[in-house]
């Protein structure tokens, strides 16, 4: 990974408006999508696109609202399940490397993370980085944040990540090895993402969140909201701008919306195609599409009928009205999707791949071949998956047409991950995104991960992925993944339609916003880079 | 009288015991009954089978369902209302910090809709049969029948987002003086208002009409008492039985049913933490919120049943 840059010039207002007033039309989709061509091949810095940068104010308490609000609220790392979680654990805790825009890796708490073979990675500290209790930062910290992940009393969410570290031992006070099981060049993506935020060595209450982060825990209420002010002993000198950032918790959809135009917050995460509008119209406030990796999919098991027969899976691949659904569910934000987990942005996604068409006569054809002409077959659709109802309702539609007999059942979204996911024939599904490819193949595609969504087998994929994390060669590395998306779009049960961008909102007030393909509200930062205009 | 009524009390106490305990077990095996636990609840799509079996046990999942209902009231008894599932935190703890908010809301919009619906009724009762009367009752009947999430809205969409008169959110912050703190209240009591203030003032209004037939009446305002005070120091005593059950009965949705207003306003009270229980399974909450709005409805019906007593004028000599 590329040497610290020296100024943090991450904030740029004028290509955050341009991202945000060209996301419709489609000239300006082409020119972001070229600046992002651009961008990936990393020769050429960010295209300056002719406008004076605002030198950011400093000071102010900006009031965010994100969509989670529970008892489950949480400030520890291991334990965050959200986007919520994540934005408060990005305020107070900082990572060894943090995601930038595109996607890639920059040293954050570690100065550098090398390894020369993918499995021995040499991580350096940054000297003079102190805990909010005026506390250093020490290796032995490290190792404990990391390995803790491990046990399974600890119950992480990145415990399958966290599996892969063999061993980590303290080289120096400022420098630790680890090891691997097996060559991983994505470590350093990895330990961008939240679950591996560093803390002070045997943290046992979470609720002081003393961590390296920008800001400094002032009271955390779970379920309602959580206020930070700012860490003066940042080790990002000039970050972040605002005095104080509050973060609540508001579940129903109309009301951050109506906080937001009544101004009693500044910002709101996850509003509706519908709310953009309205928005606009008011010309106060600003919209962040974020395009991201999330995906509703229509999981076909195929250990179990009908999907065993491949001839139904290709049937219902060649069933998803894929353009309609992005028109009319998303009203223009998404993008459609070829039947594999990366997005069509991606660096890595794979181009020569057919976009598969809704073509009823081949799907006809497909049932007519697995012998299911005019046979029943039950679609699992829950409310809160977005979607997902619709999505079932037009495949029904088509269905008819394509001589099948779709029932569409609508189960309640409570309990639907334990009781439905992955377990009914045929169901929607629901991913977020994740920081690397590989997180994604790992945790839903191998044969033997414990969310292999569609039971989908197949040994020469799984030694692609093991393979290709070990892969230093960008362009093989590239060219592996894009074998393992035609593996998939030719033969897993797990289909998706389109991807969905996330949508914030703003007032016109907060400046310093970009959308970033990490997560909505930059990346979960959001607090580290935005400022109120005076 | 006192001795009746004592006894009446302590008859109150142990069957509302007796129902609480009922409802305990209901509410325990019940949920119980819901797809899911609350380990896997806490992992949601990055549960494995190891990271969920070691959350049960820490939880005390793996245990047989009975014997975590017994554990749990065994707890009860010693004043240990158990550890929230999802928060790790004592669940008197978790309640203690809602409650305020709840109780708050709850007395405020006592204070401003008891009074309102008595005055409507009275009103309305004494002007009985005019235009008055019948535009009164239609009005209060028309309110009620609009569902609370749509007068909440258009409340909100009205006086916060295009008038800016007050905040679209009620988070239960401190206000910074007495007009703030009106601000902060104004949309939640309205909206809560126009659901109960119906029901009261049209029992208010039948039970003083009811009055107002009798004989004795009647016969006050012969001799000459002018209406008014016939009406409230004759009729209102005698009428208050049936008005403070009415009232008792619509008090007490304030406490379970308020729901709707909570997420609509965004403010942080029981009704809320329960549903957010009831979805992450976290047991030990839900218990405890039921156990208390339980108990609060049976207190609202005792105090009503001893204001009827108490004015009751056989039992007064």
């Amino acid at each position: 990974m590329s040497k610290f840059r020296k100024a943090f010039t991450s904030v740029n207002p004028a290509l955050t408006q341009a991202i945000t007033d060209v996301a419709i039309s489609r000239r300006g989709m082409m020119k972001l999508l070229s600046a992002g061509a651009v961008m990936s091949t990393g020769l050429i810095g960010f295209p300056e696109l002719g406008f004076a940068a605002e030198a950011p104010v400093k000071g102010g308490k900006l009031r965010a609202a994100v969509a989670n609000a529970s008892a489950t609220d949480t400030l520890d790392p291991a334990k965050g399940s959200n986007s919520g979680d994540y934005c408060r654990q990005f305020m107070f805790y900082s990572g060894l490397t943090e995601l930038d825009k595109n996607l890639a890796a920059q040293p954050a708490l570690a100065e550098s993370v090398e390894s020369s073979d993918g499995i021995t990675w040499q991580i350096k500290l940054r000297p003079g980085v102190t805990f909010h209790d005026g506390k250093s930062l020490t290796a032995d910290d490290v190792i404990w944040s990391l390995s803790r992940h491990k046990d399974p009393a600890v119950a992480s969410t990145a415990i399958t990540q966290a599996k892969q570290f063999s061993s980590l031992t303290a080289v120096s006070p400022t420098e630790v090895t680890l090891v691997l099981t097996q060559p991983n060049f994505d470590i350093p993506v990895v330990l961008a993402t939240s679950q591996f935020l560093i803390l002070q060595k045997n943290t046992t209450d979470f609720s002081k969140a003393i961590g390296t982060g920008p800001f400094v825990l002032q009271k955390f209420t779970p379920g309602v909201s959580t206020v930070g002010t700012k860490n003066p002993h940042y080790w990002k000198p000039g970050l972040p701008h605002l005095d104080e950032v509050e973060l609540m918790g508001v579940t129903d959809q109309a009301a951050r919306v109506n906080a937001l135009m009544s101004g009693d917050v500044n910002l709101v995460a996850t509003i509706s195609a519908n709310d953009v509008k309205r928005l606009r119209q008011s010309g106060q406030f600003g919209v962040l599409e974020s395009k991201s990796g999330m995906y509703t999919n229509l999981i076909v098991r195929t250990d179990i009928r009908p999907g065993s027969n491949e001839d139904f899976v290709l049937g219902m691949k060649y069933l998803q009205p894929r353009e309609m659904m992005v028109k009319t569910v998303m009203q223009g934000f998404g993008q459609v999707g070829n039947d594999t987990p990366v997005p069509p942005w991606h660096p890595l996604f794979n181009k020569e791949i057919p976009q598969r068409p809704l073509d009823v006569e081949k799907a006809a054809f497909h049932f007519k071949k697995a012998g299911m002409a005019g046979a029943t077959a039950e679609i699992i659709t829950t409310q809160n998956i977005e979607g997902s109802v619709e999505g079932g309702q037009l495949i029904q539609q088509f269905g008819h047409a394509a001589g099948m007999n779709f029932k569409v059942r609508r189960v309640p979204y409570d309990g639907y991950w334990s009781t439905h996911w992955m377990k009914d024939p045929v169901g929607y599904g629901s991913i977020n995104p994740r920081a690397t490819v590989d997180l994604l193949l790992s945790q839903f595609y191998l044969s033997d991960a414990p969310n292999n969504e569609s039971g989908w087998k197949n040994a020469q994929f799984d030694q692609l992925v093991v393979a290709a994390r070990g892969e230093r060669d960008q362009a093989k590395r590239k060219q592996m993944y894009g074998d393992m998306q035609q593996m998939i779009y030719d033969h897993s049960g797990t289909l998706i339609p389109t991807f969905i961008s996330s949508l914030d909102g703003h007032s016109n007030k907060v400046r310093g916003l970009e959308a970033w393909p990490s997560g909505l509200m930059m990346g979960y930062r959001f607090h580290e880079f935005a400022w109120l205009a005076a | 009288m006192n001795r009746y009524l004592l006894f009446l009390i302590a008859r109150r106490c142990g069957s509302g015991l007796l129902t609480l305990l009922i409802v305990s077990a209901v509410v325990f095996f019940v949920t119980s009954l819901l797809p899911g636990d609350a380990a896997q609840m806490v992992l949601g799509q990055s549960a494995t089978p190891e990271t969920v079996a070691a959350l049960r046990q820490q939880m005390g999942l793996d245990q047989p369902l009975l014997l975590r209902y017994l554990h749990w009231l065994g707890g009860l008894l010693h004043g240990d209302f158990g550890t929230s599932f999802a928060s790790h935190l004592p669940v008197a703890q978790l309640v203690a910090q809602r409650m305020p908010a709840t109780f708050e809301l709850a007395a405020i919009t006592t204070l401003v809709s008891v009074p309102l619906a008595l005055l409507i009724g009275l009103a309305a009762a004494m002007k009985r049969g005019s235009l008055f009367d019948r535009g009164l009752m239609l009005g209060t009947m028309a309110v009620v029948a609009v569902p609370e999430f749509l007068v909440a809205t258009i409340a909100v969409i009205v006086f916060a987002v295009k008038l800016h008169w007050v905040p679209a959110m009620s988070l239960g912050t401190p206000a910074l003086n007495f007009a703030s703190y009106l601000q902060t209240y104004a949309l939640p009591v309205l909206t809560l208002c126009c659901v109960l203030v119906a029901q009261m003032a049209r029992m208010t209004r039948s039970a003083l009409i009811n009055q107002m037939d009798s004989p004795y009446l009647e016969m006050t305002l012969l001799k000459g008492v002018s209406p008014l005070r016939a009406m409230l120091r004759h009729a209102l005593p005698n009428a208050v039985g049936p008005i403070a059950n009415a009232i008792s009965l619509s008090l007490s949705y304030l406490f379970g049913g308020v729901i709707i207003i909570e997420s609509i306003f965004s403010y942080p009270g029981l009704a809320s933490q329960l549903v957010d229980a009831v979805s992450n399974r976290d047991l030990p909450v839900v218990q405890l919120c039921v156990m208390l709005f339980a108990g609060c409805y049976l207190l609202l019906l005792l105090l009503a049943d001893i204001l009827t007593l108490a004015f009751n004028p056989k039992w007064r000599s």
